[in-house]
C-alpha cells in the first residue's frame, strides 16, 4: 500500500473530488428551490386558473430544466468516485455509507425522475391535478435525494450508530435511525436545502429585476418577485435558527474547525465574536498562527453561541493541539500516541486470529476497543496536520453569513416594494437585485468550504483521514481525469449561461423556448 | 421480518435486487440504442427532433437506474464497489464520461446559443449510445472472465494491470457482449418506435434496422454464451471459502439450477418473439413487440447475473490471485444494514407501480411530428 504514503495522489483525489463537488453545487440549490417556487406558483395557476400563472410556471421550468440537466450530469460523477478515487474510504464506512446512496436512489431518484417528465411533457397529456402533483413531486424527490446524501456527509463529520467490526476492518452500522436522525444530520439537511431555497429566490427576483430594468414583461416580473420574496423570507428566517444550530454542533462536535472558523488560537472565556476582521498576510509562516491585522468584535457572543452560556470556554487552535489540562482538552500528540496503540492493536489481533491465539486476540481487542476513538490519528505524524486552512474557512464563514444577512435585506426591501407599487422606480435596488444573483452561489460555495475545508484532514471525523482513504491508482491517472473533468464542465457550463441568458432574452412568451 | 433471515439469505436476496436492477437497466439502454440510430432513422430535422424527442422522454430512467444500480451495489456490497470501481478505473472513468454528456444533450441540442451547436449534442448522444452499451456489457462480461486484482488482508485492493480495466475490451468473450448489448439495445430501441412514433417514413427504416441489428446481436450473444458454457468457471468451495477453477462451471450452474435455466431459455425466447413478431405480421404485432424484447431482455440478463453469483460461484473473479476473488459471502455489507436495507427495499413494487402509471399516462398515443409544437422539446 505505498500509495498510502503519496501526498500527490491524495492532493490529486481531494482536488478532483473538490472540482466535482463545486460544479454539483453551482446547480444543485436552484434546482432544490426553484422546484418548490414552480410548485408554488403552478398550484396558483391551478386554484386561480388564471394564464398567466401557467405563463409563469413555465418560463421557470424552462430554466428549471436546462439547469437540473447539468445537476444530473455532475451528480453520477460524485456518486461513483468514492468507488473510483476513495476505494479504501468505500470499504472501511461502506457499510454504513452506502446505505443512504442506494435509499437515495429508491426512494429520491425515482420520484424525480418519474414525475420530471410529467412536468415537462404532460402539458397536454394530463389533468391540471395530476400535473400539479406531479410538479410538487419532483420538488419532494429532488429534496429527499438532498437529505439522504446530506445524511451520508453528516455522518462523516459525526459519525454515530455504528461500530469497528476487527474481523472485517470496516465499519458497520448498529444503529440506522442514529444515523439517519442524528441531529448533526438533521440540522445539516435543513441548513443546505434553505440555502439552496435562499439561492433560487434570490435568482428569481434578479432575473424579474433585469425584466423591470428593461420595462419587459412588467406583470410577469412582479408577480414573480411576490412569490420568490415571500419564500425567501420565510427561509431566511428558518435558516439563521439553522446556522445558530450549526455553530453549536460544530463547537462540540469539530472544535478544531470550529476554532480555524473563528481563527481563535488561544482559548478563552466569555469569548467574543469576530464580526470582520482582515488577517495578515504571512503571518503563519513567521509565528505560526494567523494573525490579526484589524478585526471588529462582540464580547460573549462566540461562548454563548457555542454553548448557550456567555462564561463558556471555548478552546482554540493551540489547545486543541497542545492540549489543555485545565480544561480536561487532550493534546493531539496524545491522540497519535492512541491511535498508533489502535492501529498495531487491529495488526495483532489479525495475526493472533491467523495463529488462533485466543489469549493474544483478546488483549489485542481490548486494546483496540480502548483507543479505537483514536483510530485515525494513527496515521498522522504531528499535531500541526489536524489544523485546517484557517484563512479560506475564516472568510468564508464571514462571507457567507453576511450575504445572508443581505438576502433577509433584500427580501424584505423587495416586498415592501412591492407592496408600495414602486418597485420599478428604485432601480438603485432592480441593480442590486440583479448583482445579488452571483453572490448567492458565492454564498452558497463558501458555506461548503467551511464544512469541507474546516473538517480536512478528515474524511471520517477522528477515524480516517484523507491520506488513508485514498484508491491505489497512478497520479498520472487521477490528474488526466482532473483536467477532463476541469475541461468538460467548464464547456458545459459556458454552454448552460449562454442557453439561460438567451432562455431569459426570450422571455415568457412562450413558455420560455423559440 | 428480514432479521430473521441469515445472513447468506439476505446476501442473496440483495444480490437478486442488484441483479433485477442490472437487467432493467439492459432493458432501459433502448434510450441508447435509440441515440445511435437518429441519423439513420430520420432524414429531416424534424425526424430527428421526434425520434430524440421520443426516447428523450425516458432518458433518465436509464440514468436513475445506473445510478441506483451503482448505489445498491456499494450499499449491499461495498468490496465490489471499492474494488471494480477504484480498480477498473479508466473504464468506469469512460462509461460515466459517456453518460454526463448524455445527461445535458437532450436539454441543450435544440436551445439556441448552446455554444457547441446541435450535430455535436447529437454527436455526444451517439457516443453515449455507442461507448455506454459495449462498455457495460464488457464490463458484467467480466464477471465470468475475470478481472487482475488482489486484496489484502486490510481489504485494500489493488490492480495489477495499468490497463486499469481497459483490458477487459480486448477479450474477444467482454467484447461479444458488449457488442451484444450495443445491437440489442438498437434492436429494443427499434421496437419501441413501433409503439410509440407514427410517422411512416421513420417506422419503415426501423422494421428495415431491425432486422440489421436483430443479426449481428444473435451472432455476438450466441459466441458469448458459447463461450460462457464451454470455459472453465470460478467456483467456491462452500465449506472452506476456497475459490477454484472448475470445468464447464457455468453450464453446469445452468444445469444445477433448472429455475435459472428455465429464465434463460425463457428470456431468449421472448426475446427472439420480439424480434420475430413484427418481422412476421407489423400491423398485428408492431406495438407490442417492445413488451416480448424487454421482458425478455430483463429475463435473460437476470439469469446471467445468476449464473455469475449463485451455486458457489464467485461473481467477481481475480485471474491475478484467486483467493481475492469476490463472492457473495466475501463482499457483502453486515448482517444490520442488509437487513435495514432490505425493509427500503420493500418500497421497489411501489415505484414500479408509479413508474408504470406515468408511462401510460405519457404514452396513451403515438407521437407525431405536429405533436411537439407547444411542448418542451429536446
Amino acid at each position: 500500500m505505498t500509495h498510502l504514503n503519496d501526498p500527490s495522489l491524495v492532493d490529486w483525489s481531494r482536488a478532483q473530488f473538490a472540482l466535482t463537488a463545486i460544479y454539483h453545487w453551482l446547480f444543485v440549490p436552484l434546482t432544490l428551490g426553484l422546484s418548490f417556487i414552480i410548485a408554488f406558483m403552478e398550484t396558483l395557476y391551478v386554484k386561480t386558473g388564471k394564464e398567466e400563472w401557467k405563463r409563469i410556471t413555465k418560463f421557470w421550468m424552462t430554466l428549471f430544466g436546462i439547469n437540473f440537466a447539468i445537476g444530473v450530469a455532475t451528480g453520477i460523477i460524485l456518486e461513483f468516485e468514492f468507488g473510483t478515487n476513495w476505494s479504501n474510504y468505500s470499504w472501511f464506512v461502506g457499510d454504513i455509507f452506502g446505505a443512504p446512496l442506494a435509499v437515495e436512489g429508491i426512494m429520491a431518484f425515482f420520484i424525480e425522475s418519474t414525475f420530471i417528465a410529467v412536468m415537462f411533457f404532460g402539458w397536454n397529456k394530463v389533468s391540471k391535478k395530476f400535473h400539479l402533483v406531479s410538479t410538487w413531486l419532483t420538488a419532494i424527490g429532488a429534496n429527499l435525494s438532498a437529505l439522504w446524501i446530506l445524511v451520508a456527509n453528516s455522518w462523516m463529520q459525526y459519525p454515530v450508530g455504528m461500530h469497528f467490526n476487527p474481523d472485517t476492518v470496516r465499519n458497520e452500522m448498529t444503529n440506522f435511525w442514529e444515523v439517519l436522525f442524528s441531529p448533526v444530520a438533521i440540522n445539516k439537511f435543513m441548513h443546505t436545502v434553505l440555502s439552496g431555497y435562499i439561492l433560487a429566490a434570490v435568482f428569481v427576483i434578479g432575473i424579474s429585476s433585469w425584466y423591470l430594468l428593461k420595462n419587459r414583461e412588467v406583470r410577469f416580473a412582479k408577480l414573480s418577485i411576490v412569490v420568490a420574496a415571500v419564500f425567501g423570507m420565510v427561509m431566511s428566517v428558518l435558516i439563521i435558527l439553522t446556522g445558530d444550530q450549526s455553530a453549536r454542533l460544530m463547537a462540540n462536535h469539530q472544535p478544531m474547525k470550529f476554532a480555524a472558523m473563528e481563527n481563535l488560537y488561544d482559548g478563552q472565556t466569555k469569548a467574543p465574536l469576530v464580526v470582520f476582521g482582515l488577517l495578515k498576510t504571512n503571518s503563519e509562516e513567521k509565528t505560526g498562527k494567523e494573525e490579526f491585522l484589524m478585526k471588529f468584535e462582540i464580547p460573549n457572543v462566540l461562548s454563548s453561541m457555542a454553548f448557550l452560556d456567555k462564561n463558556a470556554y471555548v478552546p482554540g487552535i493551540k489547545d486543541l493541539t497542545q492540549g489543555n489540562p485545565e480544561y480536561k482538552i487532550m493534546s493531539v500528540d496524545e491522540k497519535i500516541a492512541k491511535g498508533k496503540v489502535a492501529v498495531q492493536a487491529l495488526k495483532d489481533y489479525s495475526n493472533a486470529k491467523k495463529a488462533n491465539d485466543s489469549g493474544a486476540l483478546s488483549t489485542s481487542l481490548n486494546l483496540l476497543n480502548e483507543n479505537y476513538k483514536y483510530f485515525g490519528y494513527g496515521y498522522l505524524t504531528d499535531a500541526g496536520q489536524t489544523v485546517p486552512p484557517v484563512k479560506l474557512t475564516f472568510y468564508s464563514f464571514r462571507i457567507m453569513v453576511g450575504l445572508g444577512f443581505w438576502f433577509v435585506i433584500l427580501f424584505i426591501i423587495a416586498l415592501t416594494l412591492i407592496l408600495k407599487n414602486r418597485i420599478e422606480k428604485k432601480r438603485w435596488f432592480l441593480w442590486a437585485a440583479l448583482i445579488s444573483i452571483p453572490l448567492a452561489y458565492l454564498a452558497s460555495q463558501v458555506g461548503w468550504i467551511v464544512t469541507e475545508v474546516g473538517r480536512q484532514p478528515w474524511v471520517i471525523q477522528d477515524l480516517m483521514p484523507s491520506i488513508t482513504a485514498v484508491s491505489d491508482i497512478n497520479v498520472g491517472s487521477v490528474k488526466i481525469t482532473f483536467v477532463l473533468f476541469a475541461v468538460a464542465f467548464t464547456i458545459l457550463l459556458i454552454a448552460e449561461i449562454k442557453i439561460m441568458l438567451k432562455q431569459i432574452k426570450i422571455g415568457p412568451k412562450d413558455g420560455g423556448n423559440e | 421480518m428480514f432479521e430473521t433471515f441469515s445472513h447468506i439469505a439476505l446476501q442473496q436476496y440483495w444480490y437478486i435486487i442488484v441483479s433485477l436492477l442490472g437487467s432493467i437497466l439492459v432493458f432501459l439502454l433502448f434510450v441508447q440504442g435509440g441515440q445511435t440510430l437518429v441519423y439513420q432513422l430520420g432524414k429531416s430535422n424534424d425526424e430527428r427532433s421526434l425520434l430524440i424527442n421520443t426516447i428523450g422522454s425516458k432518458w433518465e430512467f436509464t440514468f436513475t437506474t445506473l445510478v441506483t444500480f451503482g448505489g445498491a451495489f456499494f450499499a449491499s456490497f461495498p468490496l465490489f464497489y471499492s474494488t471494480s470501481f477504484g480498480g477498473a478505473y479508466w473504464v468506469w472513468i469512460i462509461i460515466l464520461f459517456a453518460f454526463v454528456i448524455q445527461a445535458v444533450s437532450y436539454e441543450f441540442r435544440s436551445k439556441p446559443a448552446n455554444l457547441l451547436g446541435t450535430r455535436v449534442f447529437d454527436g455526444f448522444l451517439f457516443v453515449n449510445g455507442l461507448l455506454g452499451t459495449v462498455l457495460l456489457g464488457a464490463a458484467v462480461s467480466t464477471f465470468f472472465t475475470g478481472s487482475s486484482f488482489v486484496i489484502d488482508a486490510d481489504r485494500h485492493s489493488s490492480w495489477t494491470l495499468a490497463t486499469r480495466g481497459l483490458e477487459a475490451a480486448l477479450n474477444i468473450q467482454n467484447l461479444s457482449l458488449g457488442l451484444a448489448v450495443f445491437f440489442l439495445s438498437r434492436v429494443l430501441a427499434c421496437l419501441y418506435f413501433f409503439k410509440t412514433i407514427s410517422n411512416d417514413a421513420i417506422i419503415l427504416k426501423a422494421r428495415k434496422h431491425l432486422l440489421y441489428n436483430a443479426i449481428p446481436f444473435l451472432v455476438f450473444f450466441l459466441l458469448f454464451t458459447g463461450m460462457l458454457m464451454l470455459k472453465d468457471g470460478f467456483a467456491v468451495n462452500g465449506s472452506t471459502g476456497e475459490v477454484y477453477m472448475q470445468p464447464y462451471k457455468y453450464f453446469r450452474n445452468l444445469v444445477e439450477m433448472p429455475v435459472v435455466a428455465i429464465l434463460f431459455l425463457g428470456g431468449v425466447i421472448s426475446v427472439l418473439a420480439g424480434i420475430a413478431l413484427p418481422v412476421l405480421s407489423f400491423s398485428k404485432n408492431g406495438d407490442k413487440a417492445i413488451w416480448f424484447g424487454g421482458l425478455g431482455t430483463v429475463i435473460t440478463v437476470f439469469s446471467i447475473f445468476l449464473l455469475a453469483g449463485f451455486n458457489n460461484t464467485a461473481y467477481y473473479p481475480s485471474v491475478a490471485d484467486l483467493q481475492s476473488s469476490l463472492t457473495i459471502s466475501n463482499s457483502s455489507s453486515s448482517h444490520y444494514t442488509l437487513t435495514a436495507m432490505s425493509y427500503v427495499s420493500l418500497l421497489v413494487p411501489f415505484v414500479l407501480a408509479y413508474i408504470v402509471f406515468v408511462w401510460r399516462a405519457l404514452s396513451k398515443k403515438k407521437t407525431d411530428i405536429k405533436d411537439l409544437a407547444g411542448e418542451h422539446v429536446y
